[in-house]
């Protein structure tokens, strides 16, 4: 059941929110189509589907200039950042003309432009790479906020703590935003962490606790985030969790999902009640009645993005010897 | 061009505040590099003459100090990051590898790391198994990142410098031992070494000895002393970087003597001498008329008491009589 809640937001705001999200949620079942049928490859592909709110959401409240880093769970971050699907896609299926060349995969999409520093793979090792960013907005003295985005698993992790307490000493403006979907690949929260209303660490590096906020709902999400950048650009860094719940499991080697009713029955429970697009819905149709029409077009408009950038992937070129050798060091070959 | 006679210690900080005068990005951060003016004393005065902000004490996070200083220097800084000693890179590892070397290609040059590790290394003073590594070899296993280890003062400051001006990563080792040793250093602020270039330290024509950073100074005793008594001549090449390697005065020399001994501080077991020996077979075969030698500690850690811990050092009477068995 989604929640009948009314805001403020203008009328082109949540339908661009619907668009992207919507958007996610295609991208996101043909990548799952695409692997398998064998057009994309390898062991890794781990799917933003059920999160995609908080993505959306948290990026609508940064402006261009603003920095975003994540993990492996990184397609729909890119695609919320503005980043076009046509190169994503051909990152996915490792062609030449993906964001990364190729060379980096579904786990390490990247936009320079985008001012998004990638995702990746070593669980918390990007954490202290925010620091590093946030660090040099500070030592430029620009009036900038990273955005660290990252899942509730990876807060175990020994990076975590010393990242985090550097920014803090440093009055960092980074928020650490935790997409806490309850499980860890697959070890419960509860099973993993001494605290698993994660927010609360924020008391032992003596930083501002952004609370829990409900990661399928897209205008909360905007709102927390709004008010953490704002928070973390005056005064330094904020810890914000956001509650929410995978539905593809951990990435597609996990069949998990396939053979334990206790998750099956948990995931149909998130689907029924708590789905992004759902709740999204319900807030447009409580704040701005009758525009039926108008979500169809651009469940319609996605598809056609999602289309277009599977058929750029698919006759894109493949990477060459020359790209295998290229960048491996900046100004030299690796065979000098 | 003017030289002055000065330590390892006092050209590594030469360097480092001549670069920091040239680029106001340039900044360092690390255990103890500020207020308590930095474990070894390079940095010393830093802190007064350039202030916190450029100067930055960190919290014991060798995790974050690395991957801080990736971050830093993917979004437009180029970071001094110390690492106090090379032992603590350990904790670091993951952000050395995976991702100080390998962003600039996993994102296919969207990004550059401008960064350079500083670490203290080296052993031979009863700091015991977990504090006596000398593992550049480690470090330099990775592409994506070079890891330069200098021999002596002139050569430290031109290199430390070319590190802090590249675009890439740099580990760079600065051996403990070297900090007081003093060579002629040149006054200026433009004395820039090559990246990835040997030296050849000594010319000789009967045996090619190889080595890089304190094995250097093992070498050359050694080599003295082998002119002085037995009128055996070695030219010994110093590597300088262990990545990029420069190989080429190696081939050249060995064309020349047909013998070659590899002297190092690591150990031994994947080490620069089992690369040097491996390169030398392939590259060099028909000039071999001895097996490759090799000189390093020996394959076990470190203890505490004085004698055990120097039996199982390198030393310039282990390098003579290796040059002597390769000499029949």
């Amino acid at each position: 059941m989604a929640v009948e809640q009314s805001t403020t937001l203008s009328r082109e705001t949540l339908l661009d929110w619907y668009y992207q999200i919507v958007l996610i949620r295609q991208f996101e079942e043909r990548c799952d189509a695409l692997y398998k049928d064998h057009k994309i490859t390898g062991v890794y592909l781990h799917l933003y589907s059920g999160h995609e709110a908080v993505g959306v959401g948290a990026l609508a409240a940064l402006g261009t200039d603003d920095h975003v880093i994540t993990a492996y769970r990184d397609h729909g971050i890119a695609l919320a950042r503005g980043v076009d699907a046509k190169p994503l896609m051909a990152e996915m299926m490792g062609k030449r003309t993906g964001v990364s060349g190729g060379k980096g995969g579904s786990m390490h999409l990247a936009s320079r432009a985008h001012n998004f520093w990638g995702g990746y793979a070593i669980v918390g090792g990007h954490f202290p790479l925010a620091t590093g960013i946030a660090l040099k907005v500070r030592y430029m003295k620009e009036p900038n906020v990273v955005l660290c985005f990252m899942g509730d698993g990876a807060t175990n992790n020994g990076y975590f703590h010393e990242a985090v307490n550097m920014a803090a000493v440093w009055d960092l403006p980074v928020i650490w935003l935790i997409e806490n979907n309850l499980v860890g690949m697959g070890t419960r929260i509860e099973d993993s962490s001494g605290q698993p209303q994660l927010h609360k660490r924020a008391a032992a590096y003596g930083i501002k606790d952004g609370g829990r906020v409900d990661g399928q709902n897209v205008v909360e999400m905007y709102e927390a985030v709004s008010q953490a950048a704002a928070y973390a650009k005056k005064k330094g860094p904020v810890l914000l969790e956001a509650l929410t719940y995978r539905y593809s499991g951990h990435g597609v080697s996990d069949k998990q999902y396939n053979v334990r009713e206790d998750l099956a029955s948990e995931l149909k429970q998130w689907q029924d009640a708590r789905d992004p697009i759902n709740v999204l819905r319900g807030i447009i149709n409580a704040s701005y009645p009758g525009a039926e029409a108008e979500l169809k077009a651009l469940e319609d408009r996605a598809d056609g993005v999602v289309e277009e950038s599977v058929k750029f992937a698919d006759e894109s070129p493949v990477p060459t010897y020359e790209d295998l050798i290229s960048n491996v060091y900046v100004g030299r070959s690796p065979l000098d | 061009m003017a030289e002055k006679n000065i330590s390892m210690r006092d050209a590594l900080r030469d360097a480092l505040r001549e670069e920091m005068i040239r680029d106001e990005r340039v900044f360092i951060m690390g255990e103890e590099v500020g207020r308590w003016q930095g474990t070894h004393r390079v940095t010393r005065g830093f802190y007064e003459e350039f202030g916190a902000e450029r100067v930055r004490d960190t919290p014991i996070s060798e995790m974050a100090i690395a991957g801080a200083a990736v971050g830093a220097a993917m979004a437009g800084l180029r970071p001094v990051a110390e690492l106090m000693t090379i032992n603590f890179a350990f904790l670091s590892l993951d952000a050395m590898v995976n991702h100080a070397a390998k962003i600039h290609y996993m994102f296919n040059g969207q990004f550059t790391v401008p960064l350079v590790f500083r670490a203290a290394t080296g052993w031979g003073n009863q700091a015991t198994a977990t504090h006596s590594h000398t593992p550049e070899p480690i470090f330099a296993h990775f592409p994506g990142m070079y890891v330069a280890m200098p021999s002596n003062a002139r050569d430290a400051k031109g290199m430390l410098k070319a590190a802090i001006r590249d675009d890439n990563p740099v580990l760079f080792s600065e051996v403990i031992a070297l900090y007081p040793k003093p060579s002629l250093v040149p006054d200026d602020a433009d004395f820039v070494l090559p990246i990835g270039k040997s030296d050849v330290k000594r010319e000789g024509s009967d045996v090619t000895i190889v080595s890089f950073g304190r094995g250097v100074e093992w070498s050359l005793e050694a080599a003295k002393q082998l002119s002085e008594k037995d009128g055996i001549e070695c030219e010994v090449v110093d590597l300088r970087w262990l990545r990029p390697l420069d190989l080429d005065p190696v081939y050249e020399s060995f064309k020349k003597t047909n013998r070659c001994v590899v002297v190092e501080e690591s150990l031994p077991m994947y080490s620069v001498g089992s690369e040097v020996a491996a390169r030398l077979q392939e590259a060099a075969f028909d000039y071999m008329d001895a097996p490759v030698r090799r000189v390093s500690a020996m394959d076990v850690p470190l203890p505490f008491a004085r004698d055990i811990e120097l039996m199982a050092l390198p030393s310039a009477q282990k390098v003579m009589t290796a040059v002597r068995e390769v000499l029949g």
